[in-house]
């Protein structure tokens, strides 16, 4: 899966939980002052996550996650299998 | 010092029979039932299938953003509250001096229920980071205060059924004390789900009346045989009468008094004398400065319970003497169900509307009035009158009696 892909699919899974429409979740835009993602809604994103990319996002990990960019990255390197 | 006149000037509710008060309330005085049986498949093995749930569902009214991460009571507590601070004309004041008082009697418990499931399926990292959030009693109450911007006390007293009614007293309470100018004041319930229903039914709490549903709810008839459950959410906005007044924002009603009590006799049955319910009736008159003789409308706790039916009009007799034989009381439980929490808060709103427009909505299912109620029942018809004083009980397991007295703004 390329990072393209996985921002595709990573952009679907916040739109489902948060609202948020798909297209505004951009590489650049940070969670919490761009898209107005708070610390409860990031932890459902980060369990979908999980379930959607089969990788697991540690707490530390997940603290480390500023923007959509550093998920998907952090997603890519968790090895995606599909 | 002089008290403070606290008036009503907002109404909002979502309830069995309708999205607003007004379709509500309509739909009271025409005596239709919300009452069905739930053909849901989580219900099927219920003892108890009747219920009567919210005719809108809050989540088709709500911004979706909004809507998402609240327990369904959260949801139509926004729902009632977004109504009865419209119809209040949006009071202008300092966000400081905006109180809230919304009551649950049970919490978010769709939600428990729901994120047990997960727990149980799926594991510990699956349960959802909102729960807590939506399950505390106070959840509601903080939902509201946070789309209102209210930034005094926000409180949620928790008395089982009299919680809605508890709520408004303690409103009343506050502009009283001069903490607060504007208090929105209500209570809000969403257990129709299997748990309380078998737990309800457990305690032989409930009508089994299947074969009827429309029927099932007939407070103070010989053949009732227990409440029905509903779910929906009202709420009043109390305002202090001088703050109303220097908005010219005309007031509903006034809200003159409050009583409240407890038996100290069971924690679920009713005393069967009526005796703390009845002081619980004569303190909320002595508060408003009223006398019996000034009360021209009852609107009763009355769920349809063989018992708790007959300890009121016992304690209605009791606090209101021989005035008793000519005060029309009804009781609306028999076309809204039970909103437990909400049941007090949507009551005062109907009690209001009934001095409002001059006419007692009738009790639906009277058939045959129980030998054991001396009391002026309106039944079959609705009934005209004019009503410059009214009141309404709540009573709730734990032993809890509140009543609530209304007058005419002046």
């Amino acid at each position: 899966m390329s990072n393209d892909e996985i921002l595709t699919e990573f952009a679907r899974l916040v739109q489902e939980i948060t609202g948020i429409n798909a297209a505004q979740v951009t590489a650049d835009k940070s969670f919490t002052n761009d898209l107005d993602v708070d610390s409860l809604s990031m932890v459902e994103v980060a369990t979908a996550a999980e379930d959607r990319f089969g990788i697991a996002i540690p707490d530390d990990a997940l603290k480390n996650l500023k923007t959509v960019g550093d998920a998907v990255d952090f997603i890519a390197k968790a090895g995606v299998a599909a | 010092m002089k008290v403070r006149d606290v008036v009503i000037t907002g109404l909002g509710a979502t309830t069995p029979l309708g999205g607003t008060i007004a379709d509500t309330w309509q739909a009271v005085l025409h005596g239709q039932s919300a009452a069905r049986v739930l053909d849901e498949p989580w219900a099927a093995d219920l003892p108890v299938r009747i219920a009567a749930t919210a005719a809108v569902n809050p989540v088709t009214v709500l911004d979706p953003g909004t809507a998402r991460n609240l327990d369904r009571g959260q949801q139509l507590a926004l729902v009632a509250a977004d109504e009865a601070w419209r119809d209040a004309g949006r009071p202008e004041a300092e966000p400081e001096r905006i109180a809230v008082v919304v009551s649950t009697g049970i919490g978010g418990i769709g939600t428990l229920l729901d994120q047990a499931d997960i727990l149980r399926t799926r594991g510990a990292r699956r349960v959802s980071p909102f729960t807590v959030p939506r399950i505390m009693p106070n959840g509601p109450a903080a939902s509201v205060a946070l789309a209102l911007g209210a930034r005094a006390g926000v409180h949620a007293p928790v008395s089982a059924c009299a919680s809605g009614a508890e709520a408004i007293a303690l409103g009343l309470d506050l502009i009283r004390a001069g903490r607060a100018d504007v208090v929105v004041c209500g209570g809000t319930e969403a257990a129709v789900a299997p748990l309380p229903l078998a737990a309800f039914a457990a305690m032989r709490a409930l009508s089994t009346r299947h074969d009827a549903p429309a029927a099932a709810s007939r407070p103070f008839d010989k053949q009732r045989d227990g409440f029905v459950l509903g779910e929906g959410a009202a709420v009043v906005v109390l305002e202090s009468a001088d703050h109303a007044a220097a908005r010219r924002q005309p007031a509903h009603a006034r809200l003159a008094g409050a009583g409240l009590s407890n038996d100290a006799h069971h924690v679920a049955a009713p005393d069967p004398t009526g005796a703390s319910a009845a002081r619980a009736i004569t303190a909320a008159l002595r508060d408003a400065d009223l006398g019996a003789d000034d009360v021209r409308h009852v609107n009763a706790h009355a769920t349809s319970t063989p018992a708790g039916d007959v300890a009121e009009a016992l304690a209605l007799r009791t606090g209101l003497g021989a005035a008793a034989d000519s005060i029309a009381v009804t009781a609306t439980k028999s076309c809204t169900g039970h909103l437990l929490g909400a049941a007090g808060a949507l009551e005062a709103a109907f009690t209001v509307l009934a001095m409002r427009d001059g006419v007692v909505p009738a009790i639906r299912n009277l058939d045959d009035p129980d030998d054991d109620v001396a009391l002026d029942l309106v039944r079959v018809d609705a009934r005209s009158m004019s009503i410059p004083a009214a009141l309404s009980n709540s009573f709730g397991f734990g032993g809890h009696n509140v009543a609530l007295a209304f007058a005419e703004a002046r």
